[in-house]
C-alpha cells in the first residue's frame, strides 16, 4: 500500500471552518419520546424496590442466583421461575471516579458509578450504582456498601428509589 | 466443511479524521473506489455487497445500511448490513467471507463506514442508549463509566498499575506515526505524557482513549479460482470466530472477556492452530482504550491472564518484536471511526502480509496475522485469523 499508493482520500475540518463559515452545515435537532413497558422480571424488581427489597431470581438448574430478576437463565436456557429477596448491602466490585459529563463537560466533585455485588446474590453478581456520602479518595474494590433509600412515600418504583450506596462503617 | 476457499485481494481507506468535508456516502464510495482501483477490478464484477456501520443514532438517518448503499456500490445488487457495535468492522469480513465460501458468491465488496461528527455536540451521547433504559439509565450513565469500571477490575484482579497500561497507548500512537491515514500518531509520546493526561473517568485518562474519527474502509473478497487469476499474492481467510457474551454485564468476569475466547477458538480451530503464541505473527486485537489491548491479547490467548503487559514490556509487541501487537497504531493512533476501525485491521493484515506496508511492515515475512474487535455492550467479539 504505502509501498505503491501514496495519495488518501478524506478531507479534514477543523473548528475555524465552521466558527468562520467556510464550509455549510446544516443543524437539526430530533426529538424522541418513549415509554417503556417494565415487563414481568423487571416489573417485579420494581415493585421490590418501591418496598424497599432488592429482588433476584434463581435458576435451580444452575444454582446461580442473579440480580436483577429475569424470565429465563441465559446459561441453562431454562426458566427462572423462583424471585428472592436479597440485602440491601454488597461489596464494590469496581468503580469510577467520573470527571466528564455525558456531553464531555468536566465537574468538580466526581461522580461514583460502581458495579455493586449484592449480598444474597452469586459471586460477580451484582447491578450498576452510585456511590455517596463517601470520600473519593477512600473508595476501594471490596468495601462493604449498603443502600441508601428514598422515604417510602416518595418511590415510584425505580432504579432510583435506591439514592446511592454509602460505606458501612467498619468496626 | 465443505467450504470454499477465500482471499481477499484488494483494499482502499480514506484518512481518519475528527471531521471529514465528505459526506458518509462520500467517504464510502472514496474507500471503495481504491479497493477496486487496488485489484483492478470494477464494480460490474462485484456479485455482492456487505456493509458494517454502527448505530442509526450517529448519524441521525433511519436505515443508515441502506442510505450508504449507493455510495457503497449496492445498487441492483444483493446487498446486507451488519451492526454488532464495536465488534462490526471485523463482523462484515466475516459475513463476505460466507457469502463465498458457500459457494452463493464469487467476489464480494466490503465496505465499513462510520462518520460521528454529526452527532452533536459529542458522538459519546450516541451511546447512551445502549444502557438499560429502566434499570441503569435513570442513573444517567455515560459511555466511559463501563470502560473506567472494567479497567479498574481488570487492574485490581492481576495487580496491573496504570504505567503497565500506559505503555500501550504510547506503542500505538508511536506505530501509527507511519501511518499515512492517521489522526492520533505521534512518534514522541512518552508514558509520562499518558499518565499526566486529563483525567476523564478515573482510572481512564484522556491518552487512554482512541478518538472519534469519520472514516471508511474496503476490501474486495474473491474465490480462490478468481483470487488465482487477479493476483498473485492472495491473502487466504484462514479462520473466523464470533461469540455474544449476556447483556447482563453486572452479571459477569469483567476482568476477563469471556466472549473473545470463545470467537478466538472457533477460529483457530478452523485455521488449524493448536498454540497460538507461536502461529500468529501479528496480532491486531481491538484497541479502543489501550486497557482493552491488553484484555483482549488474555482472551485471544496469546498472553496468560493478567500477563499481557509483559509483551510490551519486553519487546515482543514492538514492531519488530516476536508477535508485533498492532503495527498499524491501532484505533488508539489511527482513529476509532467504529466499524471502519475494525475493517482497518483487516486491511493492515492484507498489506502486512503482502509486503506492502511500507515504513510500518513488519520485519521477516509475516506468514499469518490475526484481527480481532469487540463491541455492544462489553459483549461481542468477532475474530478474523490470515495468512498468506
Amino acid at each position: 500500500m504505502t509501498t505503491k499508493l501514496i495519495k488518501f482520500p478524506g478531507t479534514a475540518l477543523g473548528e475555524d471552518d465552521f466558527s468562520k463559515q467556510k464550509v455549510l452545515f446544516n443543524y437539526d435537532e430530533l426529538k424522541g419520546d418513549f415509554a417503556w413497558d417494565t415487563g414481568i422480571a423487571i416489573g417485579s424488581y420494581l415493585a421490590g424496590l418501591k418496598a424497599g427489597i432488592i429482588l433476584g431470581a434463581r435458576c435451580t438448574t444452575c444454582r446461580k442466583i442473579v440480580v436483577p430478576p429475569r424470565l429465563v437463565c441465559e446459561w441453562c436456557y431454562r426458566p427462572m421461575e423462583e424471585v428472592i429477596p436479597l440485602q440491601d448491602t454488597g461489596t464494590v466490585n469496581t468503580f469510577s471516579l467520573c470527571y466528564v459529563t455525558w456531553d464531555m463537560q468536566r465537574v468538580k466533585e466526581p461522580e461514583i458509578p460502581a458495579v455493586i455485588e449484592i449480598d444474597g446474590a452469586s459471586p460477580l453478581h451484582g447491578i450498576m450504582h452510585m456511590l455517596g456520602e463517601v470520600d473519593p479518595t477512600k473508595v476501594h474494590i471490596g468495601m462493604r456498601v449498603k443502600a441508601v433509600w428514598r422515604p417510602a412515600a416518595e418511590r415510584a418504583g425505580a432504579i432510583t428509589d435506591i439514592l446511592y450506596f454509602k460505606p458501612i462503617e467498619e468496626k | 466443511m465443505g467450504l470454499r476457499k477465500v482471499a481477499v485481494i484488494g483494499a482502499g481507506m480514506t484518512k481518519f479524521v475528527r471531521r471529514a468535508q465528505e459526506t458518509a456516502k462520500e467517504l464510502s464510495w472514496q474507500a471503495t473506489r481504491m479497493a477496486l482501483d487496488s485489484c483492478e477490478l470494477t464494480i460490474d464484477d462485484i456479485d455482492a455487497v456487505c456493509l458494517g456501520t454502527a448505530p442509526d443514532s450517529f448519524d441521525g438517518v433511519h436505515m443508515n445500511g441502506e442510505y450508504l448503499s449507493d455510495g457503497a456500490g449496492a445498487w441492483r445488487k444483493p446487498y446486507i448490513r451488519s451492526y454488532v457495535g464495536g465488534g462490526t468492522g471485523v463482523f462484515v469480513p466475516i459475513q463476505g467471507w460466507y457469502h463465498i465460501a458457500s459457494g452463493l458468491c464469487d467476489v464480494v465488496l466490503v465496505v465499513a463506514e462510520e462518520k460521528m461528527s454529526s452527532y452533536y455536540p459529542h458522538a459519546q451521547a450516541a451511546f447512551m442508549t445502549i444502557f438499560d433504559h429502566t434499570t441503569e439509565r435513570p442513573l444517567k450513565p455515560n459511555l466511559l463509566w463501563i470502560f473506567a469500571l472494567e479497567m479498574n477490575r481488570y487492574m485490581q484482579t492481576y495487580g496491573i498499575s496504570k504505567e503497565d497500561i500506559a505503555r500501550v497507548s504510547v506503542q500505538h500512537k508511536r506505530n501509527a506515526a507511519e501511518h499515512p491515514c492517521a489522526l492520533l500518531g505521534d512518534a514522541n509520546i512518552t508514558v509520562k505524557d499518558v499518565l499526566d493526561s486529563e483525567v476523564l473517568a478515573w482510572p481512564v485518562q484522556r491518552y487512554d482513549v482512541s478518538p472519534v474519527s469519520d472514516g471508511a474502509v474496503a476490501i474486495v473478497m474473491a474465490a480462490e479460482h478468481i483470487a488465482r487469476r487477479v493476483t498473485d499474492k492472495p491473502v487466504w481467510v484462514e479462520g473466523v470466530g464470533w461469540a455474544l457474551d449476556t447483556t447482563h454485564w453486572t452479571n459477569r468476569d469483567l476482568a476477563y472477556p469471556r466472549y473473545v475466547e470463545y470467537a478466538a477458538r472457533m477460529a483457530y480451530d478452523m485455521a488449524g492452530i493448536r498454540e497460538p503464541r507461536k502461529e500468529i505473527n501479528i496480532a491486531e486485537p481491538y484497541d479502543p482504550f489501550d486497557y482493552k489491548a491488553l484484555h483482549h491479547l488474555e482472551g485471544l490467548q496469546l498472553a496468560e491472564r493478567g500477563q499481557a503487559p509483559q509483551l510490551y514490556i519486553d519487546g515482543t509487541a514492538a514492531r519488530d518484536g516476536n508477535m508485533p501487537v498492532c503495527p498499524s497504531g491501532g484505533l488508539l493512533g489511527v482513529g476509532n471511526p467504529i466499524a471502519a476501525a475494525g475493517l482497518m485491521k483487516i486491511a493492515e493484515l492484507f498489506w502486512q502480509l503482502r509486503g506492502e506496508a511500507g515504513k510500518r511492515q513488519v520485519p521477516g515475512h509475516p506468514r499469518r496475522g490475526l484481527a480481532q474487535a469487540w463491541g455492544d455492550l462489553m459483549q461481542v467479539g468477532t475474530v478474523m485469523i490470515m495468512g498468506r
